[in-house]
């Protein structure tokens, strides 16, 4: 570990937490219907996608209409990128000529990119036509992305509003969110990236010849524009297999450390959204601790982990860490920071292959995903799947201190107890239930990569990262067969929707309660005291479930290379 | 509290009386039974999967399988867990039976004398108490058990209620008014009285008292729902982390029997609060009755804890009710010690309240000797014409009262007119702003001095309304004096806000604001006027002595009709919520070592490199399975005793209060099983167990 690197972690920090009341407080005005600098261009626009679409924007919805028009909404939006993705050779922008996807294919990419996942079993330029691209994994970008966000600021309503009935309107959300953070926040960012170096083209891909002689063709795209909104929106989908590995999706340092920032940028605001929306924003504050915590406690553990290599290395005489598998050009700050950021939020981009971390480097991002995510999370996503957390954390601290237990103002009942934990079930089901049966699947095993701890950790990451909506892949298991394709589409729909339903039935029971005026007999949740416990329980929770796991796969892994076994 | 006079009450039972332990250890078998065990899902589950285990047992016998003596005792003390989880249960039950019993005895055998036409009451049928309805009427006579609960609507009685308060000083109980209500099996002393019968066979106060503290009403709480809902999820959680695990070690070349995974599935769901969370609630139940305070519901108790606002009448709660003396102000020309001589002397024998404590000052604070009452004295008693009392002791004529009435004796026996000295006004003046009664005190023609009189606030009420304010609740005075006396008095006991002059409209009034505000309120009456704030406050507590309209319309009833009580209410209230929170976050840091000790013990098969995480250095695998199911089992019982008494309440602030409970139980859930675990392997290992 350097003072280099540490400056470097420290101060994607401080920008971090700069830039969460400012982007908190425009986004807190977009969602409360305000005028903003930005609403003499796009009011037209958005009051014409209204009249087009016969929205009332002034017609709130309840949390189930919220919810059936959410789920319409990714209905549509499923049917329409399979069948593009099961027709693109017949349709224009295809200079590359890329075949129609394989069925089990598209529906597995169909279900990734609806569900804000972006896993890939397929290398986006071995598969993807530009169309495909741009029409139907940057469109669903966007508006998954946006659908976290608006799900998020309806549970936060929730909190805010007292004895009422609606929680916004779901169209109207969408919009807004879409019009006035995302597409504003891309095409600067996107200009950024294209003077970073990055390809922005329809034209084909080129061919070259090597200085050995040798010919070579050097994919080319669209790439900028998709990379914008795959960071900001915790996507994660690459244009290129490599990912942000690859010199045009991650040309330079700068554009480095702006695609970590960008990944964090929107879950932490919403953070600072939350506390302006219950008129306090040092629950936001409180809360981004929590986060904060978790992830410093993850990137320090793995700069770590990652900075000293492993034994095995070290006796070959080669110092200086762990480099496998790492972009000589980022080094391993740069990659470790990456990869604990890219699985604390559900992002998925990678710069480095973090099948090639040391096992206890590899654990964290694993430790992350498992979490479920809520360290920054998802756009969206993280916030509410937090929130869940803090349900159950404030259920316990209440009882301790004699009081039915209370959030912000609201009391928490059996309802939302009820709520959070088939949530926060879901998950377990998910990433144990299908490890187990792949572990035994005699079809699935000849797909891993490596033998032993290693190759269980291989699969465990798979079905964590599809169903914590990640999308990040671990490398070496070859997924893209008819069992991986089917079973991690299924985790990735039940880790999406089985949270999102019960969080916005949370959202419904909650806005129809009373505000309670706070006492010194309420639990204080803006103090130390309240981050503290939330870690807590958040580490119990998450260690009581995944503790079998975990050491059977990274920690024997460690102690076994201790012991000069590799796998 | 006066915990003796309570204890002298209400039978209480040490912890482990062998007379509730001998029925409860039955009981705990009858509790076996899974269709009453259903209601307790951690438990049941937990018997579930013992049953399981004991079939895989008897398979192992019959095929004469390595390892029964292990697997032998995992079944043993799976069962035992079982059985600790009832008793816990039973024992709670049984000492609720026991007050029970005591209350039942009373009730047996009652006789009624059934009025059989209204308009003739001389006229009455022999009928039992069970067969009477509601509206019936009834004649009481001496000596005669009242039958039913009801309303006086004809003539005076004194009763003795001690059957249901433990109070054996007699009441009187009258048609109209605030203390017409009876209730079943208390009994009259003396006179005649015609009851109203309100209550329907089997739904009397009696009953439900019985009812309640066996537990057979029991109802679960709201909040107890939503624990419940949290340790089901909890179960479901393990039973992914360990149904998944034998496909697990499949992958990776190893097996692990079923009777291990079902070791290793009990210690890790929360069977410890799944075990004691009804003891909990039926224990939180009976300490109220201890209190003898009878709730209406679990969930009153419940809101009690949660109360934000306490409305207390002034009278008897803030204050002792009675004016008291509480200094002498002697004009110029008359010492202290001649006054309070003085005083002394002119109420020796008075017996009021204000007249003894008028002596008690002199005595304590003056330190005047009460034996100098001269042989001779005449005592003059108090009469509503003069105003005055007093002694006429030869010539001396003592006398106090009110100060014209003092001016008046004064002039009179003067023959003249007396001058009022400045002094004199100026410490009546005085007192009188500061809400107190002055009283003159004049000898023959010499005026002496004022005596205050005071509504004195009770000596401790200042420090618990500051540890209401720390807890987070605020306290509100109603009085019927006017502001000026009101503020003094609220400032004096510490009150953060008082309703002066108040009806009960205002009563209600401020209730309604209060939680229109989302303020929880709590509040205490007796009488019929009081039933609607009553019922309109969150937590109402009734006084036994009151009527049965305010009975009836609050949610709680104080047997002993003290309205200091509703502070204790609320402490109970939120001990019961502390406890279950407090062994909740118990049960749930244990885990964390009992992984440490079996997930290494499974896996070194065909892991030993994890042998490391065998942190407690257990012996061998199998000890370390067998002690953490040990510990899990003999935690429950060893929690018995924290679970039935409560964790200990302290106002001392949310913040701090959580801070403390979580360095106990949440650190101290995980270090302790820690310690256990291994003292217990130790042991396994010198028993050569395994």
């Amino acid at each position: 570990m350097t003072v280099i690197g540490w400056i470097q972690i420290l101060l994607f920090c401080a920008i971090l937490v700069a830039l969460t009341p400012l982007v908190g407080g425009y986004m807190t005005r977009v969602f409360a219907g305000e005028r903003t600098f930005l609403s003499p261009v796009l009011r037209p626009v958005e009051a014409a996608i209204y009249w087009v679409g016969g929205v009332d924007d002034k017609r709130e919805q309840h949390w189930l209409t919220y919810t059936v028009a959410m789920l319409l909404f990714h209905v549509a939006g499923f049917l329409f990128l399979y069948a593009l993705l099961r027709v693109q050779a017949s349709l224009p922008f295809n200079p590359a000529e890329q075949a129609n996807v394989a069925p089990d294919l598209a529906f597995n990419t169909a279900v990734s990119f609806i569900t804000n996942t972006n896993w890939q079993n397929y290398g986006g330029e071995g598969t993807m036509s530009y169309l495909t691209q741009m029409l139907g994994l940057t469109h669903q970008n966007f508006l998954s992305a946006a659908t976290g966000i608006v799900l998020a600021v309806a549970l936060i309503r929730g909190f805010a509003r007292a004895s009422a009935k609606t929680v916004g309107n779901f169209w109207v959300d969408i919009t807004r969110c879409t019009l006035y953070i995302l597409l504003p926040i891309c095409i600067a960012y996107a200009l950024f990236l294209v003077w970073q170096g990055m390809s922005q083209t329809l034209g084909a891909y080129v061919d070259a010849t090597t200085l050995e002689g040798a010919k070579q063709t050097i994919a080319v795209g669209p790439v900028a524009s998709q990379v914008a909104i795959k960071m900001l929106g915790t996507n994660g989908g690459g244009f290129f297999n490599a990912n942000a590995a690859h010199p045009f999706e991650n040309p330079t340092a700068l554009s480095n450390f702006v695609q970590m920032l960008s990944i964090f940028l929107l879950g932490a605001a919403l953070t600072n959204v939350f506390g302006r929306m219950v008129g306090n924003q040092r629950q936001g504050w409180a809360i981004l601790a929590v986060m904060g915590i978790l992830f410093v406690a993850g990137v320090a553990f793995c700069y770590w982990a990652e900075a000293n290599g492993t034994a095995t290395l070290n006796a070959l005489g080669i110092s200086g860490g762990n480099m496998e598998g790492k972009e000589v050009r980022f080094g391993i700050v740069a990659s470790a920071l990456f990869a604990v950021i890219t699985t604390a939020a559900s992002c998925g981009a990678v710069n480095a292959m973090h099948d090639s971390f040391t096992a206890l480097g590899g654990m964290i991002p694993l430790i992350n995903m498992q979490l479920g995510e809520i360290v920054i999370g998802g756009v969206g996503a993280g916030l509410y799947g937090m929130l869940l957390f803090v349900i159950v954390t404030i259920f316990i601290a209440g009882l301790m201190v004699g009081r039915t237990p209370e959030y912000v103002g609201k009391k928490i009942e059996a309802k939302e107890v009820k709520m959070a934990m088939l949530a926060i079930l879901a998950m377990p089901l998910m990433m144990l239930g299908w490890t187990a049966v792949a572990a035994v699947n005699p079809q699935a095993l000849p797909q891993l990569g490596n033998s032993g701890p290693h190759g269980f950790s291989e699969m465990l990451y798979l079905y964590v990262s599809s169903t914590a909506n990640n999308g990040s892949a671990f490398g070496g298991i070859t997924a893209n067969t008819m069992f991986f394709n089917i079973t991690g589409a299924v985790a990735m729909f039940v880790g999406r929707f089985f949270m999102i339903i019960p969080a916005m039935a949370i959202a419904g029971s909650l806005v129809e309660k009373k505000i309670i005026a706070p006492s010194a007999g309420t639990f204080p949740t803006t103090g130390g005291l309240f981050v503290g416990l939330t870690v807590g329980v958040i580490l119990v929770v998450g260690g009581l479930t995944f503790f079998p796991v975990l050491a059977l796969g990274p920690i024997v892994e460690h102690l076994a290379m201790l012991a000069g076994t590799v796998f | 509290m006066d915990t003796t006079k309570l204890r002298k009450r209400m039978p209480v039972s040490t912890l482990f009386d062998p007379k509730i332990v001998i029925p409860a250890i039955g009981q705990s078998f009858v509790k076996l039974n899974p269709a009453t065990l259903i209601k307790n899902p951690v438990i049941f589950v937990l018997e579930v999967v013992t049953v399981l285990t004991t079939v895989l047992l008897v398979r192992d016998i019959v095929q004469h399988q390595s390892d029964l003596g292990f697997t032998f005792q995992i079944v043993l003390w799976l069962w035992f867990t079982v059985l600790f989880a009832n008793f816990a249960e039973a024992v709670a039950e049984g000492r609720g039976k026991a007050q029970a019993d005591a209350l039942r005895t009373t009730r047996t055998q009652t006789r009624a004398k059934r009025i059989l036409n209204a308009d003739n009451t001389e006229l009455y049928e022999g009928i039992s108490a069970e067969e009477l309805e509601a509206g019936d009427l009834v004649v009481c006579e001496p000596g005669d058990i009242i039958p039913g609960d009801g309303d006086v609507i004809e003539g005076i009685a004194s009763v003795n209620e001690a059957a249901i308060t433990g109070e054996s000083a007699p009441v009187i109980r009258e048609s109209g008014g605030d203390r017409s209500a009876v209730t079943g099996g208390t009994t009259v002393l003396s006179d005649r009285i015609v009851v109203r019968i309100t209550s329907s066979p089997g739904t009397s106060f009696l009953d439900r008292m019985i009812k309640l503290v066996e537990g057979a009403e029991r109802q679960k709480t709201p909040n107890e729902i939503a624990l419940n809902i949290l340790l089901i999820g909890l179960t479901i959680i393990f039973v992914f982390a360990t149904v998944t695990i034998p496909s697990y070690a499949a992958y990776a070349g190893g097996a692990v029997s079923v009777v291990i995974l079902v070791a290793l599935f009990v210690t890790l769901i929360p069977t410890t609060i799944g075990a004691l969370l009804s003891a909990i609630g039926i224990a939180g139940m009976d300490r109220l009755v201890r209190f003898n305070v009878l709730s209406m519901s679990g969930r009153a108790v419940e809101a009690a804890g949660d109360v934000d606002t306490l409305l207390l009448d002034k009278t008897g709660t803030i204050t002792f009710g009675n004016r008291l003396a509480t200094e002498i102000v002697v004009v110029p020309g008359v010492t202290e010690r001649e006054a309070a001589e003085a005083a002394l002397l002119a109420s020796n024998a008075d017996e009021t309240a204000e007249g003894r404590s008028i002596v008690l000052l002199m005595q304590e604070k003056y330190n005047v000797k009460r034996d100098v009452a001269p042989a001779g004295a005449k005592f003059i008693e108090f009469s509503a014409t003069t105003r005055l009392s007093g002694v006429d002791i030869g010539d001396r004529k003592l006398r106090k009262g009110a100060i014209d009435s003092v001016l008046a004796f004064a002039r009179k026996e003067a023959g003249r007119d007396v001058p009022e000295p400045a002094a004199f006004r100026a410490a009546v003046d005085r007192i009188a702003r500061a809400g107190g009664t002055p009283l003159g005190l004049v000898d023959g023609e010499r005026i002496l001095g004022v005596i205050h009189l005071k509504d004195v606030v009770k000596p401790d009420v200042k420090e618990r309304f500051a540890a209401l304010r720390r807890m987070g609740i605020k306290t509100v005075m109603i009085t019927g004096d006017n502001p000026v006396t009101a503020a003094s008095i609220a400032s004096e006991a510490g009150v953060d806000d008082f309703i002066a002059e108040a009806t009960p409209e205002d009563k209600l009034r401020y209730i309604r604001t209060e939680q229109a505000q989302g303020r929880l309120i709590a509040m205490c009456g007796d009488g019929t006027n009081d039933a609607p704030a009553l019922a309109q406050a969150d937590v109402g507590v009734a006084m036994q002595s009151g009527t049965q309209a305010a009975r009836e319309a609050g949610n709680m009833v104080d047997l002993d009709s003290d309205p200091t009580k509703l502070i204790e209410v609320v402490e109970i209230g939120k001990q019961l919520l502390m406890t279950r929170g407090a062994l909740t976050t118990f049960s749930i840091a244990n885990d964390v070592a009992k992984y440490f000790a079996i997930i290494p013990a499974i896996f070194l098969a065909f892991y030993p490199q994890l042998a490391v995480l065998n942190v407690m250095q257990l012996a061998t695998p199998q000890s370390a399975i067998l002690s953490a199911i040990i510990f899990n089992a003999l935690i429950i019982i060893a929690l018995i005793p924290l679970a039935l008494k409560g964790v200990a309440y302290r106002a001392i602030g949310a913040g701090p209060l959580l801070q403390r409970n979580l360095l106990i139980y949440g650190l101290g859930g995980i270090v302790l099983p820690f310690i256990g675990i291994k003292v217990i392997d130790l042991a396994v290992n010198a028993l050569h167990l395994v």
